[in-house]
């Protein structure tokens, strides 16, 4: 028993804080939002280069992983820094085709996507309508179907063709995309809708840790508003009213990080909903604290508050609603549901 | 990173479950808050200690098992969901005690500790005061210097347990026109029975005496009594009050029990279309979860000796505001019998309405996360 990041974990935080701090991500993410993928994708360069990807993947595909722990380590530093892209779509897509093991097409995708070179988006049963910025990757990875029904398609984004016209999301840095209905048959049966389930986890566990980063970016620039920020000559940060709300996340915060890494540990699906449901909800709360406590400047699109607080609003229904995922913890208890 | 107990500690679990099978009552204890209550639960104190298992995390030489925070916490896992009874000694154990084992004399240890594991004497707590709540050391009950002790002299209130106790511990103002009010305070102990002390149960919200006023007139109390220096007892107080006290106070067996008990509830009367209450369901059992896996990660941290501080108020506001709406989920699981005053929840739901009021107001605690976590300027309360 000792639940707590080793040094060598906490080291990897740091070193993916400071990359990410000097990259200037506010830009990026703008970047990115206005069709400019170019900045984007040397952070995701950088990104791959530290290992980030390498920890969704055996290493019979170059990877070092599956490391779920590490993946929630680098992904709380992704939500501080408004990293825009499918990361979890792609770290998603690797666990699936690491599942799929030698049968399948791992050896043939996997390493690209490790490198950095194969930026990937998915579509899972359960999942959600949308290929994240499905008009950027590189790879399409589509699971239809159930059971012995399931099938594996993937296409490249030149053969995934025209999806329709991106949807906008209300987090600006997401685009939303239609899936692709063709591409190639990578594989096919009941191991593709176990794989599939074991990926759901697998995003469902980033988009976690990414929103846990969200709100932590949300509650750190917020306490350093109050903390500035002078009415009645004295800072906004003295008066209780503002401070309760600023503990209250806090808390939420503070409750959400052991169970994204108790899920981590254990890669239960209904850990993994717990923790998922959790984060997204401290994130979310959060997020309407830091909008209300920055006033007016906080409600603009120009100010950066911005690109956390609509992401924390977009994670929120991203790979499991709150209902969803609450249901799913219900049914990793032992035993039935209601009699009546 | 590593949630897997070592097998010393599944060992002691299992020592501890096969011990909590043969002994924990079969009919749940009446109400510790009445007379009758109080007897039953202060013998199955006797009964616990009688095998050691009262106060495991103490020396042995006191009557403990040394056992470490995670097996405290091992511990209480089992105690709790064995379904056993409510620690009538709770005040003493996880207030003073502590305070005892970082401030006390040997003598006093040895005198007060071996009688608190067995519940032959059981203490409340005499901090507030009706003029002094949130703002403690603006207290005003004197101790008076007299000979060989000292003389108490004013009134407390809300003395948690006091209605049944024998003995209570609080401070008092030993040195009265110091230039800070939390200045020339003393930390004492005392005896409800002692003449001078006038005890006045106070019935709580369901009518049951579960604290009290006390009034004191000139009590006597020698200097054996006094713990820490005298005009020091803010600090001594204070000591205990952030560190492992924070990750005890409610152990997260207790609510993970309770939510094993929810969901059997649900499974036996929720209707299944009810996706609101099927959610509030959900959010105690994470919640739970949530609880322990936080409290396994400080105790983690306190272990490799790190100090656990101003977290504690992050620990306390959410456990006391998870117990509310889990009983509430409860109630509203119960639908129109949830209101009856004898349900299986009911004696649970009141004592939580209490939580975030005690041990510092959620207010307080939010203050103390504002500025000594968060950084936040000090400011008018």
């Amino acid at each position: 028993m000792r639940f707590l990041l080793d040094t060598e974990q906490r080291a990897f935080a740091a070193s993916l804080d400071a990359m990410l701090s000097s990259a200037d991500t506010p830009t990026v993410v703008r970047a990115w939002a206005s069709g400019d993928h170019g900045p984007g994708r040397a952070v995701w360069s950088k990104l791959a280069d530290a290992g980030v990807f390498a920890l969704a993947a055996p290493e019979a595909y170059e990877g070092v992983g599956p490391l779920p722990v590490g993946i929630a380590v680098a992904f709380v530093e992704l939500g501080r820094h408004a990293v825009p892209g499918p990361l979890a779509e792609t770290v998603a897509g690797a666990a699936l085709l690491a599942a799929l093991g030698e049968e399948g097409p791992a050896e043939r995708l996997l390493p690209a996507i490790v490198s950095g070179k194969s930026m990937t988006t998915l579509v899972l049963p359960g999942g959600g309508p949308f290929a994240l910025d499905g008009d950027v990757a590189d790879l399409h990875l589509t699971v239809h179907g159930t059971g012995a029904a399931a099938e594996l398609r993937g296409s490249s984004r030149a053969a995934a063709g025209p999806t329709g016209l991106p949807r906008t999301s209300l987090d600006p840095a997401r685009r939303l995309a239609l899936p692709s209905s063709g591409g190639e048959r990578l594989a096919g049966g009941p191991q593709v809708a176990d794989a599939a389930a074991r990926a759901l986890d697998w995003a469902r566990l980033a988009t976690a840790a990414q929103a846990l980063g969200v709100g932590q970016a949300l509650l750190d620039r917020t306490v350093g508003h109050v903390r500035r920020r002078t009415q009645f000559g004295v800072p906004i940060g003295s008066f209780q009213a503002v401070k309760h709300r600023l503990a209250d996340a806090r808390i939420a915060l503070e409750f959400a990080r052991p169970l994204l890494f108790g899920a981590a540990l254990s890669m239960t699906p209904a850990d993994v909903a717990a923790a998922k449901v959790t984060a997204c909800e401290a994130a979310w709360t959060t997020a309407r604290s830091a909008l209300q406590l920055h006033g007016a400047i906080g409600y603009t699109a120009e100010y950066d508050l911005s690109l956390w607080l609509t992401k924390a609003r977009a994670l929120r229904t991203a790979w499991g609603t709150p209902a969803e995922c609450r249901a799913e913890v219900l049914r990793g208890l032992s035993g039935a549901g209601p009699r009546s | 990173m590593d949630l897997a107990h070592s097998r010393a500690d599944e060992a002691f679990r299992a020592e501890a479950r096969a011990w909590l099978d043969a002994h924990v009552p079969a009919v749940p204890l009446p109400s510790l808050e009445t007379a009758e209550g109080f007897a039953a639960h202060r013998a199955w104190e006797a009964e616990l200690a009688a095998d050691r298992w009262s106060v495991v995390s103490w020396p042995e030489e006191y009557g403990g098992r040394a056992a470490d925070v995670v097996r405290w916490l091992v511990f209480e896992e089992e105690y709790w969901s064995a379904g056993a009874p409510g620690r009538v000694s709770q005040n003493g154990i996880s207030l003073l005690a502590p305070t005892l084992f970082d401030h006390g004399t040997a003598e006093q240890r040895a005198r007060v500790l071996p009688s608190m594991a067995t519940g032959e004497v059981v203490w409340a707590q005499a901090w507030s005061e009706p003029e002094a709540g949130s703002d403690l050391a603006s207290l005003t009950s004197r101790a008076v210097r007299t000979d060989g002790g000292w003389l108490l002299r004013g009134q407390k209130t809300w003395s948690s347990r006091a209605a049944f106790a024998d003995r209570a511990f609080g401070l008092f103002r030993s040195e009265p026109d110091t230039p800070k009010p939390h200045q020339g305070l003393t930390y004492l102990m005392f005896d409800l029975r002692a003449p001078g002390v006038t005890v006045r149960p106070i019935g709580r919200l369901d009518g049951k005496p579960a604290f009290a006023e006390l009034f004191l007139d000139d009590v006597f109390v020698p200097d054996t009594d006094v713990i820490g220096e005298p005009g020091a007892g803010w600090r001594v107080a204070m000591a205990t009050a952030g560190n492992e006290r924070g990750l005890t106070l409610r152990s997260p067996g207790r609510f993970l029990a309770a939510a094993d008990r929810l969901v059997g509830l649900w499974r036996d009367r929720a209707d299944p279309s009810d996706t609101a209450l099927r959610d509030r369901v959900a959010d105690a059992v994470i919640g739970a979860r949530a609880y322990q896996l936080f409290t396994y990660a400080h105790a983690s941290r306190f272990l490799d000796g790190e100090s656990v501080g101003p977290e504690s108020s992050l620990n306390k506001v959410f456990w006391s505001e998870y117990d509310i709406a889990l009983h509430e989920t409860a109630l509203d699981l119960l639908g129109p019998a949830g209101e009856q005053a004898d349900t299986e929840w009911s004696e649970g739901f009141v004592f939580s309405l209490a939580g975030p009021i005690y041990a510092g107001t959620n207010e307080i605690q939010r203050d103390i996360i504002a500025e000594r976590l968060l950084g936040l300027p000090k400011g008018r309360r």
